[in-house]
């Protein structure tokens, strides 16, 4: 990854935006740089622009001030590399999960042009993909008929399936029960080493972030403002165990400690 | 138990109607109610057979205006509906107008069709066409406005065009609304077909009704009104189960799993 640093994938260059009709900004002078295939996570209090970064990174909003570069070319319009997973799982109830999955390769090119002919090979993909996130078997139900913790695989799924270079996740794992949230964890984990896309996963939850990342950014209240950048050096691949080592929860600690003070400094 | 209940329940409207029938027939019979008044169901009946060769060629004019009436609401509806829905600046334009538009009586628009078009077929085509698409294009409409803005989030960022997100998900998920509207729809465009051939027709069951009431024949009368309810209701069913067919997914409750 020694070239990585060279050019970044995503570089925000004092990034400022400000809603339209709203005089306050959401977030401030973003500057930070993710590595090609880097696993950042960002963290801060409720309402503090994690969602506003991410709406920037893909390109859904325009910076109001600053400059942001995706894979060297600066960022014009929405882009189309990019996967994305919510809270929601957002799948559509007319659909099975397979169809569901699908979804992406009917819309992004190149597949959709081919996306006929090569029908079976693209099922044949999304099975494969369900089937490593534990959803083997369920191709043919309705997301109704899945769990909350089985509708999430399958939403992980569909952002994955068009192999985009980024996934972003928005709190993708915070409506979901402690346990079925660390399963996930592993599942993410597991798909990032074997694929190995760039991730921005925005949360609340340390833990989480700590697990997974390679790079924790603390973001302060509103308006949002980088406060601190803390590389994880825990060694990878990290198993579930690790949560209860010192040296995890020290860095836990430590972030925690960060978002006290974004408190306090309020 | 939960059988008979159910089987109960699906016969539950017929023993009503025959209840109904019943009560009517005996008090028609117990105060001695002319049928120039209010006729007994067997008078009723009686007309209906009497009558059958006339009623039914005004009830398949009535069908059939109806029905040209309905599919122009139908296509209106759904691209007013869809335009509606998908623009929030058309949507904030156009809603006031339409909602002003509805309020209208669409009786007051017969004689203005009359002017234009001369008394028959197309002002009561026109009428039923002007009733029925109000409900289309509102359910549309809130079918594609209410989506889910994380969802297009997640469509946008693959690239896709308003299109594809009209397609692949507004439309798909409209598609519960407007067939609750189409039930709406249907019956109302009747109303409007019978409210125009009332006025302004020389056939139809509404013209039939009219000419029948002025020559004081009163079971003729009410076998009209009967033959429109069960046209209606035909319908309306119809468009009940096409409903089950197509959104199976979106009335789930019964058959929900986890």
């Amino acid at each position: 990854m020694t070239s990585a640093a060279a050019t970044p994938f995503v570089d925000f260059r004092s990034v400022w935006l400000a809603y339209e009709g709203q005089d306050a900004f959401a977030v401030e002078d973003l500057t930070l740089s993710i590595a090609p295939g880097e696993f950042v996570a960002i963290v801060g209090p409720s309402g503090c622009g994690k969602s506003t970064f991410m709406k920037l990174a893909t390109g859904l909003k325009a910076p109001t001030r600053g400059e942001i570069d995706v894979e060297g070319a600066r960022l014009t319009r929405t882009l189309k590399i990019a996967g994305m997973a919510f809270q929601a799982p957002t799948l559509l109830p007319w659909r099975t999960t397979l169809d569901n999955v699908l979804l992406p390769l009917e819309i992004v090119e190149p597949h959709r042009s081919a996306f006929k002919r090569e029908r079976a090979a693209y099922v044949e993909r999304a099975k494969a993909l369900l089937a490593t996130v534990g959803l083997g078997g369920c191709e043919d139900t309705f997301p109704w008929q899945l769990s909350g913790g089985m509708q999430q695989r399958a939403s992980i799924c569909r952002a994955l399936v068009h192999q985009p270079k980024m996934l972003l996740l928005d709190e993708p794992f915070g409506a979901l029960d402690a346990f079925t949230r660390e399963e996930l964890w592993c599942v993410l984990r597991d798909l990032w080493a074997a694929q190995r896309f760039t991730v921005i996963l925005v949360t609340h939850d340390l833990r989480e972030a700590v697990f997974l990342a390679d790079t924790v950014y603390v973001m302060s209240k509103r308006p949002g403002r980088i406060l601190a950048r803390r590389e994880i050096d825990l060694p990878r691949p990290r198993d579930l165990e690790i949560t209860y080592s010192e040296a995890f929860t020290d860095r836990v600690h430590e972030l925690r400690e960060r978002i006290g003070m974004v408190r306090k400094a309020s | 138990m939960a059988a008979s209940r159910s089987r109960l329940e699906s016969w539950a409207p017929w023993l009503l109607s025959a209840v109904v029938l019943v009560v009517w027939q005996l008090v028609c019979w117990a105060f001695d109610i002319s049928d120039f008044i209010f006729p007994s169901p067997v008078q009723v009946a009686r007309s209906l057979v009497e009558y059958a060769g006339p009623i039914a060629g005004h009830a398949w004019k009535t069908f059939w205006t109806t029905m040209a009436g309905f599919a122009i609401g139908v296509a209106v509806g759904v691209l007013l509906g869809v335009i509606v829905g998908s623009s929030r600046f058309i949507y904030s334009s156009l809603y006031p107008l339409l909602v002003a538009f509805n309020s209208v009586p669409k009786s007051a628009f017969v004689p203005i069709l009359v002017v234009w078009f001369g008394i028959g077929t197309v002002p009561a085509i026109l009428t039923a066409f002007l009733i029925c698409f109000f409900p289309i294009v509102v359910n549309v409409a809130t079918g594609l406005a209410t989506l889910e803005p994380e969802l297009e989030d997640v469509l946008r960022a693959l690239g896709a065009t308003r299109l594809d997100v009209l397609t692949k998900v507004g439309l798909p998920r409209s598609l519960p609304y407007f067939f609750a509207s189409l039930k709406v729809a249907i019956t109302l465009a009747f109303v409007g077909t019978v409210v125009s051939e009332t006025v302004a027709s020389n056939d139809g069951i509404g013209y039939l009704m009219m000419s029948a009431g002025s020559s004081m024949r009163m079971p003729l009368v009410f076998a009209g009104l009967f033959v429109i309810g069960v046209m209606a209701m035909a319908m309306y069913e119809l468009f009940a189960v096409l409903e089950r067919r197509m959104t199976g997914w979106a009335h789930r409750g019964q058959a929900a799993a986890t």
